[in-house]
């Protein structure tokens, strides 16, 4: 069982699933929105056996697979995960179906571009998490903007061009960064060593010079804060949200806004310790100003849509505090706070959407009283909204708790600041909710709309299943990071020290000339 | 050993699933029979638990059972444990005991609700978060409870949410609680931080090897949660407006166990407390201000359930102020009687609702007493208990507390005599009401007047019930009884009752103990007295007096204008400089106007660019040949 290639399998099922879809005529478009539907159902369900064959004991990576490539540049293709990257393949797949199901009847125009581009995007952002070769994950970074380019562009909103060249321009930006970085990595190590290679596995273990780690973890810092969204880089999220179809939105949110994080863990603290370490303060300063920021921003909107938007600014804020605190509490939870953005953040923008399919507008101001008319949506909704805010026994509150325990080891004052934020939340969500859902309704047009039906209540319960199971009970989750998160932080702290015990020595070295 | 602990919450767990998931298709009937029924098991089981903890010796008497791990990283663990102890087997009595009452009162109160299903749902959570809060073994079970009732407390004071007010309540709760939590949560962090758990006997039995400075900050953080939930100052904003939820709910909720939380916590955490005098002349002076505060407002209400509701602030802070001297036991017997009378009190006004067609204004009402016999005596007796008249619960409990106010190592005279003039106050306030509402002329409106009715049984049941335990409640807490309350509680709060056996001074004698006790009756009485004046003999006197001091009425009738303060100074303010700075200037003009404009200076500079692409084949080759002779020049003058 273990030499199947679950890796492969789930990486490449959906592209080749666009590939099927390419042969459907035309005008089936239920039969590819079945197709699509299956293709994804089918990566999921070979994706949950990694889940339960994943050894929590070791922070080796598993189900590696490794086939040759470009040898001359000495890229191959190398894909492997860790606790840290688990449960983002596993909420990608866990949220792929529910997306296409929940685009059912939402999306009109060209479908078939439309599924083909959600299936290329499902194996690019997997590709991200799984890569263990430097290269092959800058392919399917990049691979991943052009679908959700086109998702923004052409199935969005009314100023939906303006927002996907803001999306596109934004993070080119970053990727331009990191793919100079990169190279310039790639020569330097190359020179030092004498063999040049992308293999992760090789820079994980060698120690750059503090000088250039500086440079390089600016480089891709600012391409992953630019996606987390750290303040100031995330004027770019609002638009593409409000212009995103809920597919679009709930990608964007459920995994997109991950690669960020998940990029600072995989790279920039393994590869260059010493600047994390250096630049831990001024994130966390950062981190800290998103959380209350994007709280307090999305307070004033009047768009829903908007709100959540600006809410995850808030909640990635909490992520970025947990993972430069370095301690283990921070760490796992800023990871699971990552799997909790996903999944809160994530039914959000699919119950803004549902409320959209009704009413074609998103304004709060168009709602009220909504509660009555609809019970089920409001009890969906209502669920939702306190996991978001953080309510113990869901599993928003976990990942919050964890997170502003282990900074508080840290920075007591930034935690202080920080924990305020459970107030604000608590605000900007529930006056939202009672403005849209309670009161007595007010517009004629919300006194006739139809409540959930089948196939919305489906694309919501598994989600509810997993707040409520992260809520009450963590450990299975956490368990399956623990030695990964430990791994990770021995080595920012070793490699920290030797590369600077090596800069004693070169001056010293240099003090003897 | 015990295994069976777990059960006590599980079952209004399961009532809850079975009334929120299908209670939509139930009769009224039957989702009244499981909601109380389910609180009904889980009293029984309770009992069942309390009779084997009294057969062990006192100072073993606790059980624990650990579910399973909540989660852990690093070296931070939490578990899913329940702690079965003195303590909290008074406070699970207390809350299945007097909640099965309210669930069945509820049955006759909500009948022909359209949202009587949800409403057991969610009493039926609230309960279950409750009893989570008060078996938790860990102060994060403890903070899953207390926000899970915070939850419910949401929930059922928005419960008819198409009321914008009721609604806006619901929010202002929550949103304070949150306020509240937030200095929960930075008390939990220190505690982490330097005992490196959250298990309540880790966590107790090193509290003498941290820092004072430490304790004294672990204990005030912890109190700011306390005054969020249990309604004290600054925080106590949310509770009369509270009293927008279904009055049962009133009577669970807000009086008779959610708002008693903090009292609870902070008796819990007394190992911590006591080893910090600041933190607890804090609790102490808190308490007591807002025992007096809350009783002048309570003075002018014109509202019987707003009059109640003030009556908890108030009586909450006596509890507050045994705490904060290192009285305990004295807060948690306390919690107990007023768990009764104010849960009666409270049934008692929801009665006098259910007659006058959900009427609460006292002016309204009036001679009562005639056309609803079991309310009204009920209700005198609630009242009797709260005012302290000897006999009565209220009184055993409430003088307890003045007691250790002034004879503590911890309290002080001038405790005594404010604690001795609000309870003079709340003589006068709760009478006041009695008389409005039961005596005098009728002021019911008169299509009002044709339907007055004494309640079900259902309803009256409950009542007496409670009557019963409004009286004889306060005899298991006379000291030296078998089995008194004190000495049964003695094992939980040993630290504390050791440190005021340590500072006891000499001036503690029984003579004084009776004169004090003289005293507060005295007060009381003339308290009574007074209002019986005012609003029985003189029933024009109080406009008059009203007119005379109208200032001093505006004040009160306004409540300090506190509210407005807070609104004025807080909200507004900051939802504005959110609005139009954070969002309209920093975010649109600033961080966007720049993207923009780096955008729009590469734009401009491609759009001059592109008109060198003209498509006139002349003009390339003049190009050309002008590159050309650049070239060669150079290469030929270098």
């Amino acid at each position: 069982m273990s030499d199947f290639p679950f890796l492969t399998t789930i990486t490449a099922l959906p592209a080749l699933g666009a590939l099927g879809l390419l042969f459907f005529p035309k005008t089936a478009e239920k039969g590819q929105k079945l197709f699509a539907l299956l293709v994804t159902l089918a990566t999921f369900i070979v994706s949950v056996p990694i889940y339960f064959n994943f050894d929590p004991s070791t922070p080796a990576f598993q189900f590696v697979e490794q086939y040759s490539w470009i040898e001359v540049l000495g890229a191959s293709y190398h894909v492997g995960i860790d606790g840290i990257s688990l449960f983002m393949v596993l909420l990608t797949t866990f949220l792929a179906p529910l997306i296409i199901l929940s685009s059912w009847t939402a999306i009109r125009k060209s479908v078939k571009g439309f599924l083909i581009s959600m299936l290329l995007l499902e194996t690019g952002m997997l590709g991200v998490f799984v890569s263990l070769d430097l290269l092959l994950f800058y392919v399917f970074w990049e691979a991943m903007l052009i679908p959700m380019y086109f998702i923004i562009g052409i199935w969005g909103g009314e100023r939906r061009i303006y927002a996907a060249i803001k999306f596109f321009i934004y993070t080119m930006v970053g990727s331009l960064l990191m793919m100079v970085a990169l190279i310039v990595m790639y020569l330097y190590v190359g020179r030092e060593t004498g063999t040049y290679t992308f293999d992760y596995l090789v820079f994980r273990e060698y120690l750059l010079p503090a000088g250039i780690q500086t440079w390089l973890f600016l480089a891709f810092g600012l391409s992953f804060a630019i996606k987390v969204p750290i303040f100031p880089f995330h004027t770019w999220l609002p638009d593409a949200h409000v212009e995103a179809p809920t597919a679009g939105s709930v990608v964007l949110a459920g995994v997109l806004l991950k690669m960020g994080t998940y990029g600072f863990l995989r790279f920039c603290l393994p590869l260059f310790p010493n600047a994390s370490v250096q630049f831990a303060p001024l994130i966390m300063i950062l981190a800290v100003i998103g959380i209350l920021y994007g709280a307090w921003v999305a307070m004033v909107q009047p768009d829903i849509k908007k709100l959540v938007a600006y809410s995850s600014v808030s909640h990635l804020g909490f992520v970025m505090l947990g993972i430069f605190t370095f301690t283990h509490q921070g760490m796992q939870g800023g990871l699971i706070q990552m799997v909790n953005h996903g999944l809160s953040t994530g039914a959000l923008f699919l119950i803004v959407g549902m409320i959209y399919e009704r009413r074609h507008t998103r304004l709060i101001a168009e709602f009220g009283g909504l509660a009555r008319q609809l019970p089920i949506f409001a009890t969906f909704f209502m669920i939702v909204t306190l996991s978001s805010i953080g309510l113990p026994g869901l599993n928003g509150f976990i990942g919050e708790f964890l997170v502003l325990l282990g900074a508080f080891q840290t920075n007591q004052i930034l935690t202080a600041f920080a924990a305020s934020g459970v107030i604000f939340a608590a605000v900007y969500m529930l006056w939202m909710f009672r403005r849209v859902m309670f009161g007595p309704i007010t517009r004629e047009e919300n006194k006739s709309l139809a409540d959930l039906n089948l196939r919305e209540v489906v694309v919501l319960i598994p989600i509810i299943v997993f707040i409520v199971w992260i809520g009450v009970w963590a450990q299975p989750f956490l368990g399956k990071m623990e030695a990964s998160v430990d791994h990770l932080i021995r080595l920012v702290d070793a490699k920290k020290t030797a590369v600077l015990q090596m800069n004693d020595q070169h001056m010293w070295a240099r003090g003897d000339k | 050993m015990n295994d069976y602990l777990w059960l006590i919450p599980f079952f209004p767990l399961l009532g809850f699933l079975i009334n929120g998931l299908l209670g939509r298709n139930f009769s009224e009937k039957m989702v009244g029979i499981i909601g109380a029924g389910a609180i009904f098991l889980s009293f029984v089981t309770t009992l069942l638990t309390f009779k084997e903890l009294l057969t062990l010796e006192p100072e073993h008497r606790i059980f624990i059972q650990k579910l399973y791990t909540w989660m852990a990283t690093g070296n931070f663990s939490v578990d899913v444990a329940f702690r079965f102890d003195a303590l909290s087997a008074v406070m699970t009595l207390v809350v299945t005991g007097v909640g099965f009452l309210i669930h069945v009162y509820s049955i006759g109160y909500m009948h022909g609700d359209r949202g009587f299903f949800r409403y057991f749902a969610f009493l039926n959570l609230f309960t279950f978060a409750m009893l989570l809060l008060v078996l938790g073994n860990n102060f994060l079970i403890l903070f899953l409870g207390w926000e899970g009732v915070g939850l419910c407390s949401y929930l059922l004071i928005g419960f008819w949410y198409e009321k914008i007010d009721y609604a806006n309540a619901g929010m202002k709760a929550f949103i304070v609680n949150r306020i509240g939590d937030f200095g929960f949560l930075l008390g939990m962090f220190l505690i982490f931080k330097h005992f490196g758990s959250l298990d309540f006997d880790q966590v107790f039995s090193n509290a003498a090897a941290v820092p004072p400075g430490v304790i004294t900050a672990i204990t005030l953080l912890l109190f700011v949660g306390a005054t969020g939930k249990s309604a004290q100052i600054p925080l106590y904003v949310w509770l009369p407006d509270a009293m927008a939820g279904p009055t049962p709910v009133s009577a669970l909720i807000h009086a008779a166990t959610m708002v008693t939380a903090g009292v609870y916590m902070v008796s819990r955490a007394s190992a911590l407390y006591i080893l910090s005098p600041l933190a607890l002349s804090v609790v102490a002076v808190i308490g007591v201000a807002t025992a007096l505060f809350a009783a002048t407002m309570a003075i002018t209400s014109q509202d019987i359930k707003k009059v109640l509701a003030y009556s908890t602030i108030s009586q909450l802070g006596y509890m507050f102020l045994a705490a904060g001297v290192g009285a305990f036991s004295a807060a948690i017997f306390h919690l107990m009687t007023h768990a009764f009378f104010k849960a009666l009190l409270f049934l008692g006004a929801g009665s006098v609702m259910h007659a006058l067609s959900n009427e609460t204004n006292l002016m309204k009402m009036g001679g009562l007493r005639k056309h609803l016999p079991i309310t009204f005596w009920t209700f005198l007796v609630g009242g009797l208990a709260i005012s302290g008249i000897p006999g009565f619960s209220g009184f055993f409990s409430k003088d307890e507390i003045l007691w250790k106010a002034f004879s503590s190592p911890f309290g002080s005279p001038v405790l005594w005599g404010v604690g001795a003039v609000a309870a003079g106050i709340t003589a006068f306030y709760i009478f006041r009401m009695i008389y409005l509402a039961f005596y005098g002329e009728s002021r019911v409106d008169p299509e009002v007047a044709l339907h007055i009715h004494e309640s079900p049984k259902v309803m009256t049941v409950p009542l007496m019930v409670l009557a019963v335990l409004s009286i004889i409640g306060g005899y298991v807490g006379i000291p030296h009884v078998y089995m008194g309350l004190e000495h049964f509680l003695e094992p939980v709060f040993e630290p504390a009752s050791v440190a005021m056996a340590a500072g006891a001074a000499g001036h503690a004698s029984a003579s004084t103990e009776f004169t004090l006790m003289g005293i507060s009756v005295v007060i009381a009485l003339a308290g009574i007295y007074l209002a019986y004046q005012l609003y029985v003999m003189n029933p024009e006197k109080p406009r008059q007096l009203a007119q005379s001091m109208h200032g001093l009425y505006t004040l009160l009738f306004n409540k300090y204008y506190v509210d407005e303060i807070y609104q004025a100074v807080f909200v507004k303010p900051f939802v504005n400089l959110s609005n139009v700075f954070f969002w309209r200037f920093f975010d649109v003009k600033i961080i966007d106007g720049i993207v923009n404009g780096v955008a729009r200076i590469f734009g401009n500079i491609a759009a001059g660019l592109r008109r060198m692409q003209t498509g006139i084949v002349q003009m390339y080759a003049l190009s050309l040949m002008l590159g050309a002779i650049i070239i060669f020049g150079y290469f030929i003058l270098r």
